[in-house]
């Protein structure tokens, strides 16, 4: 188990949005700064195949 | 009844668009049912269970979008499919034409902001685990949206961003405020004193909103999404943001929201949160516990944020059944043949999940038995409260607090022909949400006529609006429209609830509306 580390709550966001539009559209007319991803199901949409990039994802460090 | 499919492969949209353009397309006459999913085995299931599965849209992939229309003949399913396509890809167009290069994975647009601290996640369950993580590994702090994301997916994901020093908010975290801004669903609230650390999205919005009505605001509000609270997750998100709060300066007082803990997680809640200085109001929709340990606990959102308020002038807070007792007597004076309504039954239809909780948590020690949701026709049980934005009313068709109209036709069933005495009804304002709720409630009211057809008083609306006149729906405007409908409209959802309980049980009037306060 990694040592826990106290908990910073960040100053100003930047932010990555991947999923909803609305949301990074939101942000950006609160005029944060906001990339938004467009994002398409990897692995051609296989959610077996994602539960095994999930899994290799988690294992990296 | 024709059912038509049409399949766009490779076209991904997201679920807010896709809900959006099947709104639209469903208005049009002759249309029955409207369906604009990607081809995920869930949507697939739903998709036979809503009778619209054909041989086609089974071979649709989860990359596929399927567009399935049900309409009265094949003309009417033809030209609304026409519709539906051309919506969406008029939406492609567009996009593709401002956007210069929009990136496509979390890295890439890393490379166009290096110095993103914060990753918002709403992609469906099954991706959300894997861009969460890997958000973390980029040492970005996690807003996650995307509910249904399994148990251990969530632990992994939590003690991941824990060991990294970063939030973690969610899975199924639907409102956050860091430093000001907003995340997800939110109302426009003030920076002020006030810290919350949120097991539920709506149960957070109206603690902000009723703050800001009380000239306070928030410092920050935590959301740990809907499961933080668990025995399994053990409050472990909710135990760091409490530790957040209280060593950052510009929080002055915290607030805990949830539905009741586990009560092991309680336990680890209450012997964090008694340590601290600040003042601490713990609301967890239950009956409270009450040992005199400093913590201030209430049993209602509104309440939560009364009490921090108070506790941040000084002084202590004790509970109020209704604020000003003398507009609650002028609102039962002002409904007509007012005794018809004892021992009616009661149906609350509720957007917000949490607000449904809390009703039927005030409800049940006056009343006795309140079914919780089920089929709000069936007549069997007497008081019922319904969250509509349960899993099991949303197959097939959009949340309701996106579009309202899915609740416009039950409200006009029930106000038209049934037995029910009161109808409870929430709205929740704010960005991403519909940007007219009242305007659907107050026509379908309008359009009733005034006695129900077996001559019994029509039910009383009531409703709460749970909002700022800073939100771009504007509370007044709402609450205007609504009272001109003749909804009676209370100033929070306890309220309303305890309203509710006086109408048909007149008998509690002494103890909710002596006027010696």
């Amino acid at each position: 188990m990694k040592r826990l580390q106290e908990l910073v709550i960040p100053d100003r966001l930047r932010v990555i949005n991947i999923g909803l539009e609305m949301f990074a559209d939101n942000l950006r007319a609160d005029g944060i700064d906001v990339v938004h991803v467009d994002w398409r199901p990897p692995t051609g949409g296989d959610s077996k195949l994602a539960a095994i990039l999930s899994a290799l994802e988690q294992l990296e460090d | 009844m024709t059912v038509r499919t049409e399949i766009l492969t490779s076209f991904y949209q997201d679920s807010v668009v896709l809900m959006r353009v099947a709104s639209q397309v469903r208005k049009r006459p002759g249309v029955r049912e409207v369906a604009a999913f990607m081809g995920t085995p869930s949507n697939h299931a739903l998709l036979a269970q809503s009778g619209l599965g054909t041989p086609e849209n089974q071979a649709a992939t989860p990359e596929d979008l399927i567009l399935t229309v049900d309409a009265e003949d094949e003309d009417t399913a033809e030209a609304a499919l026409h519709g539906a396509r051309t919506l969406l890809l008029e939406r492609r167009r567009e996009t593709a034409e401002t956007s210069e290069h929009v990136p496509r994975t979390l890295d890439s647009a890393l490379r166009v902001l290096p110095n993103a601290n914060l990753a918002s996640i709403s992609v469906p369950a099954a991706f959300a685990p894997y861009e969460a993580m890997r958000a973390l590994h980029r040492n970005l702090n996690v807003f996650l949206f995307t509910d249904n994301v399994p148990l251990e997916d969530e632990i992994r994901l939590k003690k991941e961003a824990l060991a990294r020093g970063l939030l973690c908010m969610g899975p199924d975290c639907g409102t956050a405020y860091i430093n000001g801004t907003g995340l997800g669903f939110f109302n426009v609230v003030p920076r002020g004193r006030v810290g919350c650390v949120a097991a539920s999205g709506t149960g957070l919005q109206a603690v902000a909103s009723r703050l800001a009505a009380l000239g306070e605001g928030i410092s920050h509000g935590i959301g740990v999404g809907g499961r933080d609270l668990s025995r399994e997750v053990g409050g472990m998100m909710a135990l760091a943001a409490i530790e957040a709060l209280a060593a950052d300066p510009g929080t002055e007082a915290i607030v805990v929201i949830s539905k009741p803990p586990h009560p092991e997680v309680m336990a680890k809640l209450e012997s964090a949160l008694v340590k601290l200085e600040k003042p601490v109001v713990v609301c967890s929709l239950g009956e409270p516990s009450a040992p005199n340990d400093g913590l201030t606990r209430v049993h209602s959102l509104v309440d939560a944020a009364d009490a921090a308020v108070m506790r941040l002038g000084g002084d202590e807070w004790s509970h109020v059944p209704f604020r000003d007792p003398e507009a609650t007597r002028a609102r039962l004076r002002a409904i007509p043949r007012l005794d018809e309504y004892r021992d009616r039954g009661i149906l609350g239809l509720y957007t917000g999940g949490t607000l449904a909780y809390e009703a039927r948590q005030i409800l049940e020690p006056l009343l006795g038995e309140v079914a919780f949701n089920g089929d709000f026709r069936d007549a069997s049980a007497h008081h019922r409260v319904v969250d509509l934005g349960d899993d099991a009313f949303t197959m097939g068709r959009p949340h309701p607090m996106i579009a309202p109209e899915t609740r416009t036709e039950i409200v006009s069933e029930i106000v038209a022909g049934s037995n029910v005495g009161v109808l409870m009804l929430d709205l929740v304002l704010g960005r991403g949400a519909h940007h007219d709720p009242a305007l659907p409630v107050a026509e379908a009211l309008k359009a009733i006529p005034a006695k129900s057809r077996k001559g019994a008083a029509r039910p009383i609306v009531l409703a709460s609006v749970v909002g700022t006149p800073e939100d771009p729906q504007g509370l007044d405007r709402q609450v205007n429209q609504l009272t001109e409908a003749g909804v009676c409209v209370l100033p929070s959802n306890a309220e309303a609830a305890r309203f509710a309980a006086l109408l048909v049980k007149p008998e509690l009037a002494p103890q909710f509306l002596e006027s010696n306060r």
